[in-house]
């Protein structure tokens, strides 16, 4: 099997799993209890905290622990908003392609009266600092704008945002999700107010993450009960998780360099062997993306088609067809960057782990080619698109 | 739970009837582009009787078994068989299907309709026009 669907979640690297192992055997105290064994449970999860803090450039007081990078967006915008609405700024600036769990949110905050403005990601999927300074308004309370798409890989270039913001006065949040262990990514270097990110994207544990807020900014709790997390996040600190996310938070960071350098030549080789289909397009900025996503738009076929054929072929990937997001419409991202609905919906993504080889590159180039000849063979669509009743979208 | 029956699968993998007729007696062809799918079905008929039938289909996993399951239902049945063939039983003979992809068992009763519509029309013959809905009546697409 070639597993590459990394960017929906990961193998958990060793190094968490034997964290975690040792902390449930014999650190299974609880953090808030007085006696000497729940002490040793608090300082696993300050050492944990500490070693996550120093990975992104901030201090231990700035990290809030939760169930994830959609917990993580929630309350960062939530709070953000509360905190500008107190001063009757009801204006938040985002882009069109970010994460459901930012557009979301912020769908509910447009009920509540705030005006969210929607920023342009063009045909290459990466927005511009200077897109933010021209939208930032008087009343502006937040810049939520995601590190790197989820979908097609693209970075956006969070340091010139953040300075933007700075400049400006208005808090920037950003959706880091698909970016860390991936992508260096330093609070304090990039100007990053409030940061989100989750632990199983770099083989970390799931169901935990981080919120990231700098220190003056007031959280607003989501979930209410105990005093844990500073008071902002109640509920029993989830400790095996944790410990398991700085374990592999470190191995990701030490090894970024390495991982990157790896990485890169294959997902270029990747893309440059799919080009090679006829009626094809890479999704996103060619060189400006994460070192291992790769997305595809293929002309005359459907994406859940592909994905159960590659599935026959051991090959685990994903699409951003109506028929695999659960919709009438596909993707949002793709739509975003200007694919029309007829090809957004024979999409492909691949998102490479650090193990892949060369030979799984020959082989995933193989079958994709393979997939969509055969599927292009039976579809009428295609049929159309090569008499001429239909124009093609993209070049041979 | 596997998302799709065995059944399904098995259609999806080894899909019956793919091709094209040359010169057919009639051609159906629903959904569009925009949708995410499209089947086209073509009909040789003689006597009243489906002698042969192909499909093309542009769509998902279910899309395609379903279009190969309802050309097994009508091979080789009269027409007055073949207009009988409901979304329901292409949905039933494929063991079932998702909530959500039902709609590609109507396409594929939409379609072997508009096919042997198009016979009618081709030949001249007159028929019951209540057994032709429009397909855009469905509602699957743009409608919703």
């Amino acid at each position: 099997m070639i597993y590459a669907d990394n960017a929906a979640t990961t193998k958990m690297c060793p190094a968490a799993i034997q964290a975690m192992t040792a902390c449930m055997e014999q650190n299974y105290g609880n953090p808030s209890s007085l006696y000497s064994f729940g002490q040793q449970a608090r300082e696993a999860l300050d050492d944990a905290r500490g070693r996550i803090a120093a990975r992104l450039g901030c201090t231990p007081r700035e990290i809030t622990f939760t169930s994830g990078g959609s917990e993580a967006d929630n309350q960062a915008i939530f709070s953000a908003a509360k905190l500008g609405e107190k001063k009757g700024k009801k204006h938040i600036i985002s882009t069109a392609f970010e994460h459901h769990a930012v557009l979301h949110t912020l769908e509910r905050l447009q009920k509540q009266g705030f005006e969210i403005t929607l920023l342009d990601v063009h045909e290459n999927g990466i927005v511009t600092a200077q897109q933010v300074r021209d939208a930032i308004r008087e009343d502006t309370c937040l810049v939520t704008i995601m590190f790197a798409n989820n979908e097609i890989g693209t970075i956006q270039p969070i340091a010139e945002i953040g300075a933007v913001c700075r400049e400006k006065g208005v808090l920037f949040h950003t959706d880091a999700v698909q970016a860390i262990g991936h992508v260096k990514v330093n609070v304090a270097e990039q100007n990053i107010d409030m940061l989100s990110l989750s632990a199983h994207k770099f083989r970390g544990p799931k169901g935990i993450g981080v919120l990231y807020a700098k220190r003056g900014i007031l959280l607003d709790n989501l979930i209410n009960g105990g005093a844990q997390e500073r008071g902002k996040r109640a509920g029993t600190e989830n400790l095996p998780a944790i410990v398991g996310m700085a374990a592999a938070l470190e191995q990701a960071v030490a090894s970024i360099d390495e991982y990157t350098a790896r990485l890169t030549p294959l997902r270029d080789k990747l893309i440059a062997g799919l080009e090679q289909i006829p009626y094809s397009q890479l999704n996103g900025d060619r060189d400006t993306r994460l070192p291992g996503t790769v997305n595809f738009c293929f002309e005359g076929i459907e994406g859940e088609a592909l994905l159960l054929l590659l599935d026959d072929k051991g090959i685990c990937a994903s699409s951003g067809s109506a028929c695999t997001s659960g919709s009438l419409d596909p993707s949002h991202v793709l739509l975003a960057i200007g694919r029309p609905h007829e090809v957004a919906h024979g999409s492909l993504r691949l998102s490479l782990g650090d193990d892949v080889t060369e030979a799984d590159i020959d082989y995933l180039i193989q079958s994709v080619s393979e997939v969509v000849s055969y599927l292009r063979s039976i579809s009428p669509f295609w049929r159309d698109l090569q008499t001429g009743k239909r124009p093609h979208v993209f070049a041979k | 739970m596997a998302l799709y029956s065995e059944k399904v699968m098995d259609h999806f993998r080894n899909p019956r009837n793919v091709g094209v007729i040359e010169n057919p007696d009639g051609v159906g062809e629903v959904g569009n582009p925009v949708c995410g799918d499209i089947m086209k079905i073509y009909l040789k008929i003689e006597n009243d009787i489906i002698t042969d039938v192909k499909f093309e289909t542009f769509g998902c996993g279910s899309a395609i078994a379903s279009s190969s399951m309802a050309t097994e239902m009508i091979k080789g049945k009269p027409i007055s068989e073949a207009l009988q063939v409901t979304n329901k039983a292409v949905t039933e003979a494929l063991d079932g299907l998702p909530p959500h992809k039902l709609h590609c068992s109507v396409l594929a009763e939409e379609a072997i309709k508009k096919a042997l519509k198009d016979y009618y029309d081709r030949h001249g013959i007159d028929y019951d026009h209540s057994l032709f809905p429009d397909c855009e009546s469905c509602g699957h697409c743009h409608g919703e």
